[in-house]
């Protein structure tokens, strides 16, 4: 029964209740650090440990936040995480915390952490939370890491630094596509992730907020129209 | 319960208290890593643009077959000593922002768009096995399109010929502007020259550079797609080689050769 439960809240964010595909969660990060995949990777293990341990702390004090202050102690935990993050990749991975700069310290507004929170950790107990916290994030780097798998294959050529398309302009034939090194093309590709897996899985496609009403062909309206 | 005012002060507090604390621990205890990551940087960097950089020795063993100096630029003086500065320690950057130890630039000179200039520079210096100058690693900084880039230049002991460019920090568009990262790219300032008759004629053209052209040796291919930070380029050439740049300095060590 545990277990049963377990393997749901690490399963189901993976592609059937995505943070970014489903809840458009967190596309900040997602544009702005994909044209790398060694830099995406690095970013996607920061955010699913500051996910997993803010889910864990926050459940275990569950009971004594006081609902009035529960928002800002969320914050107060996350940004803590964050930083303790940040002063590790300085630390340890001088080169990628340079590339990824604020995008580090910018983890604290990602929504998906701040959703989990409160969405799920406030409710559950700490070992289940950690794991959905460790579920969300893995979904979250599975999109990111499909998004910075394009754009660096085919805006620059190379996966994880190592040439695969050579260049045009290291002596090679292939065109780099300049579009994909900047971050609105993630916009294209998530987009489109999001369309693929909706046509797979008709369950996420949301209704229609409004109906577009009919081009009106009376016949009778456009005599009308016309004698004015 | 949880709901009381006092209640909800001692979990603010407690969780305040609980956080600071592990940020400050993480913060101290990794500072030297970090402070010994940044100089590493650098110091690679001016080791590649050296040209001597070899990985499977240690960074700063490696450093120390490089002179540092301190360079006073209205003179063009070299110096050992400045102000009790602690030389491996200066930082010509961080000085701009101090009004004592810097100046700065006219509008009308200020091509690179550094707003101010250090009074006191640092450079490298490497010699060879007689002790004469092999090489001058000279740092550059000007501005790009989104920031300013920062990196290095090296020069031969003709105080003209260019030996390597490298940048250690710079804002540019990656796969445009960031292509000044590019190693065939930097390649291709090996051997050329800087001054054509005491005028910095050096500069990155727009497209590519005409193998047949007379001053080919003064003219760099351009960043494809990033006329701004090729531009920019060449105006951080054209104002660190000036006068009120390194201009002075060279000559004084022609004059000595």
């Amino acid at each position: 029964m545990n277990l049963k439960r377990y393997q749901e809240v690490i399963i189901n964010p993976l592609i059937k209740e995505n943070p970014i595909t489903l809840q458009i969660l967190g596309i900040c990060s997602a544009l702005a650090v994909t044209n790398n995949l060694s830099v995406t990777m690095v970013m996607c293990v920061a955010v699913t440990s500051v996910i997993s341990f803010s889910n864990l702390f926050i459940s275990l004090i569950r009971n004594y936040i006081p609902t009035s202050i529960r928002i800002i102690v969320q914050m107060t935990i996350i940004a803590s995480l964050v930083i303790v993050v940040d002063e590790l990749l300085k630390a340890y991975d001088y080169e990628t915390s340079k590339k990824l700069s604020v995008f580090v310290g910018l983890i604290i507004t990602n929504c998906i952490v701040m959703g989990r929170a409160e969405a799920f950790a406030m409710k559950e107990k700490p070992f289940v939370s950690f794991l959905d916290g460790l579920g969300n994030g893995i979904g979250y780097s599975i999109i990111l890491i499909g998004v910075a798998f394009i754009r660096e294959l085919f805006g620059s050529g190379t996966l994880f630094g190592y040439e695969i398309l050579p260049l045009v302009s290291n002596g090679g034939w292939y065109m780099g596509n300049n579009l994909l090194l900047l971050p609105p093309s993630s916009f294209i590709i998530i987009g489109l992730f999001i369309w693929l897996i909706r046509s797979l899985q008709k369950e996420q496609v949301e209704e229609d907020d409004f109906v577009v009403s009919k081009h009106s062909t009376s016949p009778d309206l456009t005599k009308r129209e016309i004698n004015v | 319960m949880n709901e009381s005012i006092i209640k909800t002060l001692a979990v603010a507090f407690s969780v305040c208290l609980v956080c600071s604390l592990i940020v400050s621990a993480s913060a101290v205890s990794l500072r030297d890593l970090q402070k010994e990551n940044k100089l590493n940087d650098k110091r690679l960097k001016v080791l590649q643009v050296a040209g001597i950089y070899d990985q499977n020795i240690s960074i700063s063993d490696q450093f120390n077959q490089l002179e540092s100096k301190f360079i006073d630029f209205d003179s063009g003086m070299l110096m050992a000593e400045y102000n009790n500065f602690n030389i491996d320690e200066y930082d010509q950057v961080v000085v701009t922002k101090d009004p004592a130890l810097s100046s700065e630039v006219p509008a009308s000179e200020d091509i690179a768009i550094i707003k101010n200039r250090e009074n006191v520079g640092k450079i490298y210096i490497l010699r060879d096995d007689l002790d004469n100058i092999k090489k001058l690693i000279l740092p550059i900084r000007g501005y790009g399109l989104w920031g300013t880039l920062y990196g290095y230049i090296a020069i031969e002991s003709d105080f003209n010929t260019v030996s390597g460019i490298e940048f250690y920090d710079h804002k540019e568009t990656p796969g445009l502007g960031a292509e000044v990262d590019n190693p065939r790219w930097k390649s291709s300032w090996k051997g050329k020259k800087i001054y054509n008759n005491d005028q910095v004629a050096l500069e990155v053209i727009k497209g590519k550079v005409d193998t047949g052209d007379i001053e080919s040796e003064y003219k760099i291919d351009g960043l494809s797609g990033a006329t701004i930070t090729s531009r920019g380029v060449t105006n951080m050439v054209s104002y660190w080689f000036s006068d009120s740049g390194y201009a002075n300095l060279l000559k004084e060590l022609n004059y000595e050769s």
